[in-house]
């Protein structure tokens, strides 16, 4: 048995530095490379995009990913854990191997596939046999929103990862497994944690919450000292060094940007944090105020001390839905009396759409560079240089949006004055994909892997 | 003496659905006391009136020295569906730094907080 093992992560999300999975394969010894792909609602993105081509519908930044640290895979051993899967797990499997193949690798690469989170198929049968699927904010059951479901899939835990690895899989995709489980998963591995060693496996969850966020744990988006982070252009991604008794260190490769202290350790700990005390995932709740924090040398920060508990018999499912259309347009008022000037145009622009006739759900109008983000926080303005009229409508209705969007840029001429910032066009209409968050037996889901080479 | 929480704590704010949540840490461990003395659920939620629709519910973490506060109704209806700048809550942070405290001169003195004089 290894006595440490080094689980670093190259993607925070979907759209997360394209670079940073070589620079952590390159960088330095590491065992795994951990790649979260997924945020609430890029199930459905990828489902759309399945819908409009059947070939679609997984992470395709995942095949530049293991292109970029393909040798790293094939000589020295590093392993490569990603829900980059989506909706289409075997067309991503497919694309990875052929990408292999095209690069002389053909037959050095194990592709373990975990499905069996993708509900979609099953929701009548699941609605008819009882599972409510209630909305877990509001408590309203499935039904209601039904015919306009585009994604439904179960949070999976680490038990399916752990039997890929255990296979021989040098790359394992999943789809919406949890966040924390493509960290904790390869440590249960490593060091035989059993299901019900709740402090280990909790601490690899913690491990995991640190590190998944790519360097959002390691000098990124940190309020703390952030003017003397140094070199956060080549901001080193965040490495789990853990060890068999549920200890690990923070740390990121020498030479890289960025700092891991336990300032920006804790700042990550909080983020997106609900009751500390249970932080629920398919395998174990794990205690955030068991967590213990040590500096341990520059850019070493000790964690332990971590408590956990036996899971519940549910699994989250995250439920996307159609749910009507929004369009957001912006302009630029300017000094003197920015401030009023954007208000006057705020109320043109709501009296022009109430006399077309136009509903909406919701209108919302901001001023950037005044209240957008504090409201009243932010106290009186005094006589700003500029300020950005931010007017966003939703509703159910497409053409009422798409005729919003038509009313904004004659107010350049036709309003107050003193206006720029239109050159971007009229605003585009979205159509609005609702997060539904559910609850499911865990006995309905059954997880599945099959290794591919 | 009045003094912003900015000059004693950092935070970090995240969403689930139309809550926020904002974590507080104290900038010095021995500060953390005063913070979590300071900072009420209710006290909280009196800041923010206006800018969420729900009540505010909060968590100690005297571990990490920090305190977590969830803002329900805090993003317009959250992720996809908010129309606002803020959709996910990113700096709701720093509109919480904004908070004033009021400490007995004498506790400033002995916490050494920052604006005392000496």
């Amino acid at each position: 048995m290894k006595q440490i093992v080094r689980v670093a992560a190259g993607q925070g999300f979907w759209g997360d530095d394209l670079d940073a999975p070589r620079r952590q394969a390159e960088g330095g010894e590491i065992d795994y490379l951990m790649l979260d792909y997924l945020a609430e609602v890029t199930m459905s993105i990828l489902q759309k995009q399945k819908e409009r081509d059947p070939a679609m519908g997984y992470a395709r930044d995942f095949v530049d990913a293991i292109e970029s640290v393909l040798s790293a895979i094939t000589e020295r051993g590093v392993r490569v854990i990603a829900n980059a899967g989506g909706v289409n797990l075997p067309a991503c499997a497919a694309a990875v191997l052929e990408m292999a193949k095209a690069r002389g690798a053909a037959g050095k690469l194990k592709v373990g596939v975990v499905t069996g989170d993708d509900l979609l198929p099953r929701i009548d049968e699941l609605i008819s046999a009882g599972h409510e699927l209630a909305n877990m904010d509001t408590g309203e059951p499935l039904s209601k929103v039904r015919g306009d479901v585009i994604a439904a899939n179960a949070y999976i835990g680490s038990e399916p990862i752990v039997e890929a690895l255990a296979r021989g899989a040098s790359v394992v995709i999943t789809g919406r497994s949890t966040d924390t489980a493509l960290t904790m998963a390869p440590l249960r591995h490593e060091f035989g944690w059993a299901a019900d060693d709740w402090d280990k496996l909790a601490a690899g969850i913690v491990a995991g919450h640190i590190i998944e966020c790519g360097a959002q744990c390691s000098g990124g988006n940190c309020m703390y000292d952030w003017r003397n982070i140094p070199d956060l252009a080549n901001v080193g991604y965040p490495i789990a060094e853990a060890a068999a008794d549920g200890t690990f260190t923070i740390t990121k490769h020498a030479g890289t940007g960025g700092r891991v202290s336990v300032p920006t350790v804790t700042e990550q700990l909080v983020y997106e944090m609900g009751d500390p005390t249970s932080y629920i995932t398919p395998d174990v709740v794990a205690d955030f105020t068991t967590i213990q924090l040590e500096q341990a040398g520059e850019n070493r920060v000790r964690v332990h001390g971590i408590k956990g508990r036996p899971p519940t018999d549910k699994l989250k499912v995250s439920i996307a839905y159609r749910a009507g259309f929004k369009a957001v347009g912006t302009l630029v008022y300017v000094w003197p009396d920015a401030v009023d000037k954007a208000r006057a145009a705020e109320r043109i622009l709501r009296e022009r759409l109430d006399r077309l006739g136009l509903r909406f759900d919701h209108i919302l109008a901001e001023l950037v560079g005044h209240s957008s983000t504090h409201g009243p926080l932010a106290g009186a303005a005094g006589d700003v240089p500029e300020v950005q009229l931010r007017f966003g409508v939703r509703g159910p209705d497409r053409k009422a949006v798409e005729r919003f969007t038509r009313e904004i840029a004659p107010l350049v001429l036709n309003g107050p004055p003193s206006v720029t910032g239109f050159a971007g066009g009229r605003p585009k209409v979205e159509e609005i994909v609702a997060y539904w968050p559910a609850l499911i037996d865990k006995t309905q889901v059954r997880t599945r892997v099959e290794i591919i080479a | 003496m009045k003094l912003r929480l900015l000059d004693v704590a950092h935070a970090r704010s995240g969403d689930k659905g139309d809550t926020a949540n904002v974590g507080v840490i104290a900038l010095d461990p021995a500060w953390y006391p005063l913070l979590a003395r300071e900072l009420t659920a209710e006290r909280v939620a009196h800041h923010f009136e206006g800018m969420i629709t729900g009540p505010v519910e909060r968590f100690e973490l005297p571990n990490l020295r920090a305190l977590n506060f969830l803002l329900h109704g805090a993003l317009d209806g959250g992720g996809t569906i908010s129309l606002k700048t803020d959709a996910q809550g990113k700096v709701f942070s720093t509109a919480l730094l904004r908070m004033v405290l009021d400490v007995p001169d004498a506790e400033a003195k002995t916490l050494k907080l920052p604006g005392v004089r000496a």
